[in-house]
């Protein structure tokens, strides 16, 4: 098994994806089936080959600082779950 | 006498504006045609008949005022990540089945300012993550071939609706296929354009250095007029190409004796079905019955690592791109505890399966001990791909490849088996991570269903696909041909 169940216990919590104990325990064996057959990956040799992020060779595209409308207010807030004095509620981060 | 859903977006462009019926006409039937076989086919998520009749009296008024354009009139099928203002868009996902956007993405810009009319929002698999339309929220869509099988995905709503008539012409979004396995699928024609070429500003995003929104159509003329139509440079997409666009349509109907067409070895490997193997070992012959130069002496010997490179890639820009729904600003919001009870709570709630999946392996691909090893190692790879087709197109005009490996599989035979489901992009990722134009087109059927012929361009060369595949298809003499739903 290239992936253990502790280690998708962990990417789970890290991706904050409430996995119950089946859903961990279905995603370590498909993880690892997925993950085998990436392994001729490591074999291809890539010394000195720059990776590539972005297909297009387009860099810092730059615009001019200029006042122009952007979305209102209540149209931004519109699909939020909770709203107050123009304002998005979130629950405390802080306990 | 044929009904007015069963024409090319052309054909009823030409009847329209020579008035031999009016746009709210081929709207209606369009619409009848929706009821008549939409409990069978489910392409779209979100039907728009009100808004569409609206569109289609604004498009008969413009046909009055002699203002109309070729897009004019000509009923739609959107895929649901294309954000339209007022207009549920869903992704295909719980997540997002309440939003409503409050602004509208380039392309529906685009195509509304030209007046074409929107029927609704075409059904997909959830986020674009997935290759049969069955990992949607919203039910499987039918391919209308046969309906015990997939169309394809993750475009299966917007194929499956030209192909049963259900529209006219749709826009898609491939990242590693999503046009083109589809569109192959249900017999229809699906362009992914080069990167860059269309805007994603207000495409909800998937793997952002690989989305690309492109047209499906019934022929490769819809195909052309389409992509001129969405396809103009929009500074608010900081990756959409400055670079001017040529007119598509001026390449349609010129020769294509003495184009030097190459054909990969790597993509004749086992487990293609052997009707594809015929319909494209046809399609060959024909091409070179017009004057192609066809070679099948080339090799691209990192094709065979394309699958791997995309499915860490694509993955790991997911899980980057889908951190944003956190139950906070937008979308699916359980509100029972803490912040991050709540945010566990809705990301559990809002997503399916497969997006579960494909966050973990990016999230895992991205992490401390493994960025190296799988995110950084398959960008280098990627970089391999793309001098292997960059070398190629030195010497050929356009390469052609079956674009799937078998034709539409039964509803249900890949689900439990994620690993066999990506296999089905095995044609279509090569050229998606080059950031590579490439065309679906259809090539003859196998076993009674269609098989898709996949035309892969130099970057930004559209022009030359289109050019080739308008000529194969005239001599095929096969297009518009609707599944006998």
């Amino acid at each position: 098994m290239p992936i253990s169940r502790e280690q998708v216990l962990h990417i789970g919590r890290l991706a904050r994806l409430g996995l119950s104990d089946a859903e961990i325990d279905r995603l370590t064996v498909q993880l690892s089936d997925i993950l085998d057959h990436f392994d001729a990956l490591a074999a291809v040799d890539t010394e000195g080959v720059e990776p590539t992020a972005h297909p297009l060779p387009l860099h810092n595209v730059m615009r001019s600082d200029s006042v122009a409308p952007s979305l209102k207010r209540d149209d931004a807030l519109s699909n939020a779950p909770e709203v107050e004095d123009g304002l998005i509620r979130v629950r405390a981060v802080l306990e | 006498m044929s009904e007015l859903w069963e024409l090319t977006a052309h054909e009823a462009q030409d009847g329209l504006r020579a008035r031999a019926f009016s746009a709210v006409e081929l709207t209606e039937s369009v619409l009848a045609r929706v009821d008549a076989v939409e409990d069978r086919v489910n392409a779209y998520v979100t039907r728009t008949d009100e808004l569409a009749l609206e569109q289609a009296r604004e498009a008969d008024a413009r046909f009055a005022a002699g203002t109309a354009t070729p897009l004019t009139g000509i009923p739609f099928a959107v895929k649901d990540l294309i954000v339209t203002k007022g207009v549920r868009t869903t992704a295909g996902s719980r997540m997002l089945g309440d939003f409503i956007p409050p602004y509208d993405s380039h392309v529906y810009e685009q195509i509304k300012r030209a007046g074409a009319v929107m029927v609704g929002k075409a059904n997909m698999d959830e986020f674009a993550m997935g290759s049969s339309t069955e990992h949607s929220a919203y039910g499987p869509t039918r391919n209308p071939w046969d309906t015990a099988r997939v169309p394809g995905g993750s475009s299966g709503g917007s194929a499956a609706a030209v192909a049963a008539g259900e529209c006219l012409a749709a826009l898609g979004s491939d990242t590693g296929g999503s046009i083109r396995q589809p569109a192959a699928l249900c017999g229809v024609v699906g362009l992914d354009p080069t990167y860059g070429r269309v805007s994603r500003f207000g495409i909800i995003a998937f793997g952002s250095s690989l989305d690309q929104v492109g047209p499906i159509g019934r022929d490769v003329e819809d195909v052309a007029t389409i992509l001129d139509g969405i396809g103009s440079h929009d500074p608010r997409d900081s990756t959409s190409d400055p670079a001017p666009r040529p007119d598509m349509r001026h390449y349609l109907g010129r020769e294509i004796a003495g184009k030097k067409i190459g054909v990969p070895r790597e993509y004749f490997i086992e487990g293609m079905e052997p009707g594809v193997r015929d319909r494209i070992d046809e399609s060959l012959a024909r091409l070179k019955s017009l004057g192609c130069e066809v070679d099948t002496d080339l090799s691209l010997p990192m094709t065979e690592h394309a699958l791997a490179v995309y499915y860490l890639i694509a993955p790991s820009e997911a899980s980057s791109n889908l951190a944003r729904y956190d139950g906070v600003k937008y979308g699916l919001s359980e509100r029972g505890g803490s912040m991050w009870e709540n945010m566990e709570q809705t990301r559990e709630q809002g997503f399916g399966d497969e997006v579960k999946r494909r966050i973990m392996l990016g999230v895992y691909a991205l992490s401390a001990g493994y960025y190296d090893q799988f995110y950084l190692k398959a960008q280098k790879v990627r970089t391999l791909i793309t001098n292997e087709f960059r070398e190629a197109f030195t010497r050929y005009d356009a390469l052609v490849t079956p674009t799937t490996p078998g034709v539409a599989f039964p509803v249900g035979e890949k689900l439990d088996d994620p690993y066999a489901m990506y296999l089905n992009d095995i044609y279509t990722l090569p050229s998606a991570v080059a950031g590579l134009p490439a065309l679906s087109l259809p090539c003859g059927l196998s076993e009674g269903l269609p098989v898709g012929l996949q035309i892969i361009g130099d970057v930004g060369d559209e022009g030359t696909i289109l050019q080739i595949g308008h000529a194969f298809e005239g001599a095929l003499g096969q297009a518009n041909r609707l599944a006998a739903l």
